[in-house]
């Protein structure tokens, strides 16, 4: 009786949770990115192409200033070799100084910050800062195999536009029916074949906003493939490790219980 | 202690008779690992472990957390993702921590729950209890503060809510909460006391556990049956026990062992699934959340503080007798505390001579409810406050005290309860014919 009200409630929980907690309610659409689920892993190339889109477009309003730029060349990530993102370093806005001197950017360096006016907000965890699933998609573990559809938004986000402009209060809104609320005051970033990817991969409107969004999960969680790894090889010692301790705790109450061993 | 008769710690050696004079230090550890526990108890008794586990794992992980976080409100936000980018394995420690805390709470949830049901609160373990019950107090002011360190929205405007409630005081509240907060608001002050606490609290926690496994290893241990272990002589009590070590300790390890493969599945595949995706934006006090919702473990006391509204007719009343000195809000804080005040007064409010709920046919049905509306609870606390949450709300938490505070003690005096085994071996022969003598 009391295990079934146990299970009862640990199943409400899991499958409440999700729902309970997801924000947002613009339409969001589901994206099979490579890396959800349990084994999915980034794909370093749509990672690169992500960067591109993001330097050619996106960093001119936004910043990403959480981030250290040497971690362009982290395994796990994009990968790129060190002496490419040593020069992509010196090729972003120089480092200021206090007294208003400034210096060249290294790869130490974090990526630039943007603020000021008509400057967007930072993007360094705007995957994982939004949950883009509400309904059906966020209640319950199949977050486990969707993610929690932070880069879903921004997919959502930059393709969601209608075309139409709306003016209030002097300011041009655009609508755009994934934003909460249906307008938002960023004007259409990307179109088709605005970036030209080097090693000619269809560039049309969805596949950039996908490589980008793919490129701002990275940004947000670096460490993502580390983390499934270690989840992986911990999960697999546990459960050696239970059946063990099942077999031992099984052989030790055997007398006690007047049962016979056998295993 | 005048506990269960069974073998004590004889000092073998001459360097062990040498120690033992000075500091009987082995003789403690043995009596405790060796102290004659119920043989029939169920897997709803493995969540001790859990919890001594949980606690363990947060000071470990917190203590290094400490040395790479700085507790500033321009800084503590960027020195999180310091942790989660450049501390070596910062990422893991931080995520282990975030659902550490969460699984601490799923395991002394389904703690509490066993307790209530069993009637492991009643004479003579109330002390147990009560203390159990301040461990748990302890347990939600860390992880409130907790929270509060990463600085983001969810951070701020959970301190801002929660530390708001003690302004909602009549007449000293304002002085109270500014006290609190040290300051105005919630700003650099708050964050360094914040996590001052945070840091102090799991150690008081360390202590109280320690009183609360010295309190019922005095009692003996509870078991399904609520029948007590034979104590007129060693032979007698040995029929009715097995010694927690190994026969427990590694009944525990495999049932935390399982428990520990799902917990590591979550941090590994999906550690922010009971996080809330606006504690990735930093703290801003000019810009307010569209829903504020607290931890998933705090839901269900969220919900009662809410459910309260000034169109309650309850409210209105106590608003009117008293002068206009308890309002709306003042209610909510006070029906809040009032929650786990009545968890605390349950070993007199069961009027029952009958522990474990096994024999008590109409008390199962009533603790079945309780069970469903703590889960109904949790679930209104996360939704926005409108109907139908509202009403919901306000119909679970009346079920709430009425559980504590009416059904209890009734249901002592109508209830008429089955027949229970005469002794714990009888109970466990019923389960194992076979069983040793």
């Amino acid at each position: 009786m009391f295990r079934k009200i146990a299970i009862t409630t640990v199943s409400a929980l899991a499958f409440s949770m999700g729902a309970a907690q997801a924000a947002g309610n613009g339409e969001v659409h589901d994206v099979a990115f490579s890396f959800e689920g349990p084994f999915g892993k980034y794909d370093q190339f749509q990672l690169q192409r992500g960067l591109q889109v993001f330097t050619e477009v996106c960093s001119g309003c936004h910043g990403l200033k959480q981030v250290p730029i040497r971690t362009l060349a982290d395994p796990g990530g994009p990968q790129l070799p060190a002496d490419q993102v040593r020069a992509y370093a010196a090729s972003l806005d120089d480092v200021e100084l206090p007294g208003g001197e400034s210096r060249p950017r290294e790869w130490t360096d974090k990526f630039p910050s943007r603020s000021g006016d008509g400057m967007g907000p930072d993007l360094s965890l705007m995957a994982k800062g939004r949950a883009g699933f509400s309904g059906p998609y966020g209640t319950g573990i199949n977050q486990m195999f969707r993610g929690m559809g932070g880069p879903e938004y921004i997919v959502s986000i930059l393709t969601g536009y209608t075309g139409e402009e709306i003016e209030e209060a002097g300011s041009i809104f655009y609508e755009n029916h994934a934003f909460p609320g249906g307008k938002i005051a960023m004007s259409p970033p990307l179109s088709d074949e605005q970036v030209d990817y080097a090693d000619g991969h269809p560039n049309s409107l969805h596949h950039m906003a996908e490589d980008v969004s793919a490129f701002l999960m990275w940004a947000a969680e670096p460490k993502m493939m580390a983390r499934k790894q270690a989840g992986f090889v911990a999960v697999t010692f546990l459960v050696l490790l239970s059946v063990l301790l099942y077999l031992s705790n099984k052989k030790l109450w055997a007398g006690t219980k007047g049962k016979k061993f056998t295993a | 202690m005048a506990g269960i008769p069974h073998d004590h710690y004889e000092p073998g050696s001459g360097a062990e008779k040498w120690l033992h004079k000075r500091l009987p230090v082995v003789s403690l550890v043995y009596d405790t690992l060796m102290i004659p526990t119920p043989k029939n108890l169920n897997w709803m008794w493995i969540w001790g472990i859990v919890l001594a586990f949980c606690l363990v794992l947060q000071i470990v992980t917190g203590i290094v957390l400490a040395m790479h976080y700085t507790p500033h409100v321009d800084m503590a936000f960027a020195s999180i993702e310091h942790i989660m980018r450049d501390v070596n394995g910062g990422h893991m420690l931080r995520y282990l921590h975030a659902n550490g805390g969460s699984l601490f709470f799923f395991a002394v949830y389904c703690h509490i729950f066993r307790g209530l049901y069993y009637g492991s609160y009643k004479a003579p373990r109330e002390v147990t209890w009560i203390i159990g019950m301040l461990i748990y107090l302890a347990m939600m002011a860390t992880a409130f503060m907790g929270y509060v360190l990463p600085w983001g929205q969810m951070s701020f405007w959970g301190a801002t809510v929660i530390t708001g409630l003690f302004g909602a005081i009549p007449g000293v509240g304002p002085t109270i909460q500014e006290w609190l907060l040290g300051g105005p608001a919630v700003d650099n002050a708050t964050l360094n006391r914040f996590f001052s606490l945070h840091y102090l609290l799991p150690f008081v926690i360390a202590a109280l556990v320690a009183v609360h496994i010295w309190a019922f290893h005095t009692t003996g241990n509870g078991n399904p049956t609520g029948v007590e272990v034979r104590r007129s002589s060693k032979e007698e009590a040995q029929k009715d026990t097995v010694p927690f070590w190994p026969y427990f300790v590694i009944k525990d390890l495999f049932a935390l062992a399982v428990i520990l493969a799902i917990f590591f599945a979550v941090v590994g595949f999906m550690p922010n699934y009971l996080g809330h995706p606006d504690n990735y934006t930093e703290a801003n006090p000019l810009v307010t959340p569209v829903h504020i919702v607290p931890e998933w473990y705090f839901l269900p006391f969220y919900a009662i503080l809410r459910a309260f509204t000034s169109e309650v007719w309850v409210v209105q009343w106590a608003n009117m007798l008293s002068f206009g000195i308890i309002d709306a809000k003042f209610f909510g804080v006070l029906a809040m505390f009032g929650a786990i005040v009545v968890m605390f007064l349950v070993p007199w409010l069961d009027t029952s001579s009958v522990r474990s709920g096994r024999y008590r046919p109409m008390f199962k049905w009533w603790f079945a409810l309780l069970v469903i509306d703590f889960v109904v609870l949790m679930w209104c606390g996360a939704m926005p406050a409108e109907e139908p949450y509202a009403t919901i709300s306000l119909i679970a938490s009346a079920y709430w005290f009425a559980y504590f505070l009416i059904i209890l003690p009734l249901l002592g005096v109508i209830e008429k309860p089955l027949p229970q085994p005469a002794t714990i071996e009888e109970d466990f022969k019923a389960h194992y014919p076979h069983a040793a003598e």
